[in-house]
């Protein structure tokens, strides 16, 4: 067995070489593209941090990252791999949806709005609950069961977009637009221009309220508990079927705030596939972010950053499609996640002889 | 070599008088894992045609040296000679073209595999199983003729008993030609009945000319059944014997290193009232069987009460059913004269029934988690460590930590060092500080010393005796007969999931054996 | 009854070949998973091979050259996996993903960068793709009343992958069952332990299984961009290597229930494309197509959850395999 490496070295260095690691490779990913990785890497950060629309754009972006980081570093928290964020933000923006178009004539935003977001958080809850349900009562895998929860999602979404929700006489798979939505960070003088809204506060607030609920809390104990050792949890007494449930319900609960970003921030109306696979780059926040909300919320910077500048890139340089920084994801995953025994080993190495 | 042991008499006359080289010779085995020196220039010399005991405690390293002539871990120093010849063995499938082949404690069969394909594992005989299985099926039938080992080679493992497993283990080792079988406490799960089938099959195999090595730490065994015995204490080889001119007492003290401490009698206890009884309790385990088949006892405020046993014999079910780990089949279990309703471990807490489990790394801490979160393990809804909202206080858990490891002199005592990272006997501290620290009742112990070293164990024993003494009830559940007849003040010796016997403090070692061999059931 | 075969027969053709690539995919999931390795990764290999078949056979104008990059492509995948997975004994399913994202990317972005057709590779040319092939003596077997019909219709005129994977099936069988390498695997799927005593090198099978998915995701992939398609164009695999995983699960693991659940999802895809914007008689609401979409990851989820039968993973899957001390 390797010796542990420090704290500071587990939590920051490491990430940060993996997050080298990964740069390294996707530089030889935009030679092999005939590209310039350099001009590449220029026009990301311009992209991304040139200026206050380009913040506020990764801002937004983060805003998602950062939920779905948070989804699923708390799952992962109780030992459990939640690939169904997904799924679960799109129920949580068909709830937002059934709230807004039903009540929007008849209630004030002021109203109308904390109750679209607790729909969101509901419908999202509940299509976390189902697979720890099924988990934690059937035993049938976690990682499969949401995974089919995402296409059944997608599935269920598609046929009410297209046959019950849609606007009459359109021809978009879309809802017609609700009354209200959230207000925009410029309102509150935010410089410049873009769809960064509230639900950034939010995701604040959520990465405070999950670090206290895991780290300070019995229950959030008994939740790690669960994730490093079952046993020890019936050993203490600790009802791991119901940690599960719940933690994958509050982990559905807080993939919702996706759909309160891009649906009630700015869309305003239920669209067709508005997580963009936020939910999935959630696996590399978490992975990077080492589970603990602060990681999650650098990570989620990084990969709000990546997002924004990736569109940017596009514009500037034609030849490399946003997809790019997909392959950026994929190698942090891959470096950080599955890979991550490659540079630890050699690092203790190093650490422990210096 | 600079190794200096007395009693190791001249190894290289035991070529003998035939002057056939021995069947495996060992010479300054060294393997060390971390700071644990596991072996520590080892030495053994085992003939064809004999059986040879290796014995020592838990942990005196019999396992790793084996593991190493099997290949699983390549030595740091040392010499293997086979048949005379300097061999390497890298890995497992050196040591099988050897011949040397090894029945695991935990056996390394496939469950869902029939027989014949377990057989034919690793020696398929051709690239095709067609080919391979009349071969292996013909060679199944002939060594259950020769050694009486009979299977269906038909079965399905997960359908066999353990006995049977065993047998399909041993021809598995033959069908791959087996001359240097080793067997790794081989009768830990066996009835004494099959315990004694297996020892008529290890001496048809001697008689064959095989060399058998047999690792156990039953002395009763190596007298039974061993030509030679080589006995291990703290990595090392401290001697060499002719089973013959030996002695079971002889034996024991050179396991131990000392004259087992002529039990330094307890006080006689002052039994109080009775605070836990169960009737008629069933229990089964995670697979559905029934384990545990209707016993009933009753345990007073300021005794031990000792449950002695062969491992497997319901022992675990009963301390996981009293301390509310697993649900009861049927039955009551009364505290204090109450009828308790179905609780979970939390809840027999509550009412001050704390347990020190059995498996330490299993249940008892949570290896990754900081000592200090391991030390509130079961209590962490505990008011002790919660201030402000009610929340946990990081300050308050350090500090209750640091405490308890002052009281219960564990070692490093340093609370945010990983739980892990303790020697066995700290851990075991650790955990026992922290099930004592709210004076409960009742304890409930299962294995209290296993892993942990003779310093240790003199802790914890005086631990116990000293809780019983203050007038708290102890159940103590163990596997080491010494233990049971140092610290018990009554014996229940428990059989195939039933109570076949109760002794008294200080009972007949030979009657305890005899009734923890089901000869009474 | 000619009436009827009119309707059937040009629905169960359709169903051999959209099965196809799920055949081939699910296979590839059955040698790894029964080796002990999860691959939640088959979409992503499939993927990967689909563009590198797609953008060879352009290129060259040979569609084999195209398979055979296809197998490269994926195999590098799997390599990879089996890299992080029995070597580094990193999380398998982590592992998975990371390949199913990366393969996403990197396919978009070179077929973008490379064609610049706006993420699509150039229409392939007629030997660039796979064609049909009569079934030998087709005009013969057509004449039998009925039934020479029906054999005709559904089994012939298919391409080269569609009786490949029909092929594979059985050979799978009998690998697993028949030889001393799948004796071997499955048994280190199921306890690598045993495997590892018996002097077998567990990492060496575990390579091989993923490696074999590799190969067999490879194949699954050109099947999609150079034998149902003529082109490849951003996510077309669109999500069959998540099907594929479902009916690996569905067939309890087992070659030929993998044939059986692969036609069926074959079946419903093939009879919902049939159903699209047909009305439900008497309803008048076009037919739910999604419905029928979402069918076998349903199916899934209540097999998973015991309700109807019960699916028994191989017991060590998912679990890096170290020596216990």
């Amino acid at each position: 067995m390797t010796r542990p490496l420090p704290r500071w070295a587990e939590l920051a260095l490491l990430p940060l070489l993996n997050l080298v690691l990964a740069m390294a490779v996707s530089a030889l990913v935009v030679l092999a593209a005939g590209q310039s990785p350099t001009a590449a890497l220029h026009a990301l950060a311009i992209g991304s941090f040139g200026s206050w629309d380009a913040i506020g754009f990764t801002l937004f972006y983060a805003t998602n990252m950062a939920f779905a980081g948070l989804a699923v570093a708390i799952a992962f928290k109780a030992g459990l791999f939640n690939i169904g964020v997904e799924g679960q933000a799109a129920m949580a923006g068909l709830g937002i949806a059934l709230v807004c178009l039903g009540l929007d004539a008849s209630l004030p935003a002021l109203l109308l709005l904390p109750l679209a977001i607790l729909g969101s958080a509901a419908f999202g809850a509940a299509w976390g609950y189902v697979p720890g349900w099924l988990q934690a009562r059937r035993g049938s895998h976690v990682v499969i069961t949401t995974i089919m929860f995402n296409f059944i999602a997608a599935s269920l979404m598609v046929y009410l977009l297209v046959n019950v929700l849609i606007q009459p006489g359109q021809m978009a798979p879309e809802t017609r637009r609700f009354a209200t939505g959230l207000a925009a960070l410029s309102s509150f003088g935010f410089p410049g221009r873009s769809p960064a809204n509230v639900t950034l506060i939010l995701a604040l607030l959520a990465a405070f309220v999950v670090w206290v609920l895991v780290w300070r809390t019995p229950w959030g104990y008994g939740l790690r508990v669960v994730g490093s050792n079952p046993e020890a949890a019936r050993y203490a007494g600790i009802d791991e079927g119901r940690r599960i449930i719940v933690v994958m319900a509050i982990s559905g609960a807080l993939a919702a705030g996706i759909a309160v970003n891009e649906i009630l921030g700015v869309h305003q109306k239920l669209i067709l596939n508005f997580t963009g696979g936020a939910g999935f780059t959630g696996i590399a926040v978490a992975l990077m972010g080492r589970n603990h909300p602060v990681g999650v919320l650098l990570a989620a910077l990084l990969f709000g950053a990546l997002a924004q500048g990736g569109s940017e890139l596009a514009f500037e340089m034609p030849d490399l499609p946003r997809d790019m920084v997909v392959v950026v994801q994929g190698l942090i995953i891959l470096f950080t996640g599955a890979l991550g025994a490659l540079l630890r080993a050699p690092l203790a190495r190093v650490m422990a002889r210096g | 070599m600079g190794h200096q042991v007395a009693d190791i008499p001249d190894v290289t006359s035991a070529q003998g008088a035939g002057g056939a080289p021995p069947a495996i010779e060992c010479r300054g085995i060294t393997k060390r894992f971390g700071h644990v020196l596991a072996n520590d220039a080892v030495d053994l010399v085992v003939r064809r045609g004999s059986i040879h005991g290796v014995i020592g405690e838990n942990g005196a390293g019999k396992s790793t040296l084996m593991a190493i002539l099997h290949g699983f871990y390549p030595m740091d120093a040392g010499e293997i000679r086979v048949d005379g010849r300097p061999v390497t063995i890298r890995d497992s499938a050196d040591a099988i073209r050897l011949g040397i082949e090894m029945v695991h404690q935990h056996f390394m069969l496939v469950e869902p595999f029939r027989v014949i394909e377990n057989i034919m594992l690793g020696a398929e005989g051709g690239m095709l199983l067609a080919g391979g299985e009349a071969a292996a099926r013909a060679s199944l039938a002939r060594l259950g003729r020769d050694y009486g080992l009979v299977v269906d080679p038909d079965a399905r493992i997960g359908d066999l008993p353990v006995g049977a497993r065993q047998r399909v283990e041993i021809l598995k080792a033959l069908h791959r030609g087996a001359e240097i079988l080793i067997l790794d406490e081989p009768t830990g799960v066996l009835t004494p009945q099959e315990a004694d089938d297996l020892f008529r099959v290890l001496r048809a195999l001697r008689d064959e000319g095989k060399a058998v090595i047999l690792i156990t730490h039953k002395l009763r065994e190596v007298m039974a059944v061993t030509d030679r015995v080589s006995v291990m204490r703290g990595g090392k080889m401290v001697a060499h014997r002719e089973t013959a001119k030996t002695s079971a007492a002889e034996l024991g003290e050179l396991m131990i290193g000392r004259r087992p401490a002529a039990a330094a009698r307890p006080a006689p206890a002052t039994p109080g009232p009775e605070l836990l009884s169960v009737q008629d309790l069933r229990v089964r385990d995670g697979a559905g069987v029934e384990r545990v088949r209707g016993v009933s006892l009753a345990l007073h405020a300021g005794e031990i009460l000792g449950i002695a046993g062969v491992a497997g014999n319901g022992q675990t079910e009963l301390l996981e059913a009293l301390s509310g780990m697993r649900r009861a089949e049927s039955g009551t279990i009364r505290l204090r004269g109450e009828v308790l309703p179905p609780c979970d471990a939390a809840a027999m807490r509550g009412r001050g029934v704390a347990h020190v489990p059995e498996d330490r790394l299993r249940h008892g801490l949570v290896a990754d988690f900081p000592a200090q979160d391991t030390a509130i393990l079961g209590y962490h809804g505990d008011p002790m460590w919660r201030r402000v909202l009610g929340l946990i206080s990081n300050r308050a858990v350090e500090a209750h930590a640091a405490g308890l490891m002052a009281t219960h002199d564990v070692r490093p005592a340093a609370p945010r060092l990983r739980s892990s990272l303790f020697s066995g006997g700290n851990q075991q501290k650790l955990i026992m500080g922290r099930e004592l620290e709210r004076a409960p009742d009742v304890l409930l112990v299962g294995q209290p010393t296993r892993g942990v070293d003779i310093g240790g164990i003199e802790a914890i024993h005086r631990r116990l005796r000293a809780w019983r003494d203050a007038g708290k009830a102890v159940l103590m559940v163990s596997v080491e007969l010494d233990e049971i007849l140092a610290l018990s003040d009554r014996i229940l010796v428990m059989f195939d999931g039933r109570i076949v016997g109760e002794l008294p403090a200080g009972a007949d070692e030979r009657q305890l054996g005899l009734l923890m061999a089901g000869a009474h059931a | 009854m000619e009436a009827a075969l009119d309707l059937i027969v040009p629905i169960l053709a359709a169903t051999l070949r959209v099965a196809t690539p799920l055949i081939l995919a699910a296979l590839a999931g059955l040698f790894a998973e029964r080796s002990g390795v999860v691959d939640v990764g088959l979409e992503g290999k499939m993927l990967a091979g689909a563009f590198a078949a797609a953008a060879t056979a352009a290129v060259t104008g040979d569609v084999w050259l195209g398979l055979g990059a296809a197998i490269l492509a994926s195999s590098a995948l799997a390599l990879l996996h089996a890299f992080a997975c029995v070597t580094l004994r990193g999380s398998q399913v982590v592992s998975g993903m990371a390949i199913n994202v990366l393969a996403a990317g990197l396919t978009a972005t070179l077929a973008l960068a490379w064609f610049r057709q706006g993420g699509q590779t150039p229409a392939l040319p007629p030997d660039g793709r796979f064609q049909p092939i009569a079934l030998p003596g087709a005009q013969w077997i057509a004449e039998v009343p009925l039934l020479g019909r029906l054999v005709v219709g559904v089994l012939g005129g298919h391409t080269a992958p569609v009786y490949l994977a029909l092929l594979l099936v059985p050979l799978a069988a009998f690998v697993l069952w028949r030889t001393r390498f799948g004796l071997r695997l499955r048994a280190c799927g199921e306890a690598p332990g045993a495997v590892d005593a018996a002097g077998v090198s567990v990492a060496k099978l575990r390579y091989a299984g993923v490696m074999i998915a590799g190969l067999l995701c490879g194949t699954a992939g050109a099947t999609i961009s150079t034998a149902q398609g003529a082109a490849f164009s951003t996510d077309m695999t669109a999500g069959r290597g998540f099907i594929a995983l479902a009916a690996l699960i569905l067939a309890n693991w087992k070659p030929w229930p993998v044939l059986w659940t692969c036609l069926l999802f074959g079946l419903l895809d093939a009879v919902a494309i049939r159903l699209q914007g047909v009305p439900v008689p008497g309803l008048g609401v076009p037919f739910p197509v999604q419905a029928v979409q979402a069918l076998p990851y349903i199916l899934t989820v209540i097999l998973l959850a015991g309700f109807v039968g019960r699916a028994v993973a191989p017991r060590a899957v998912g679990i890096p395999y170290v020596k216990e001390r």
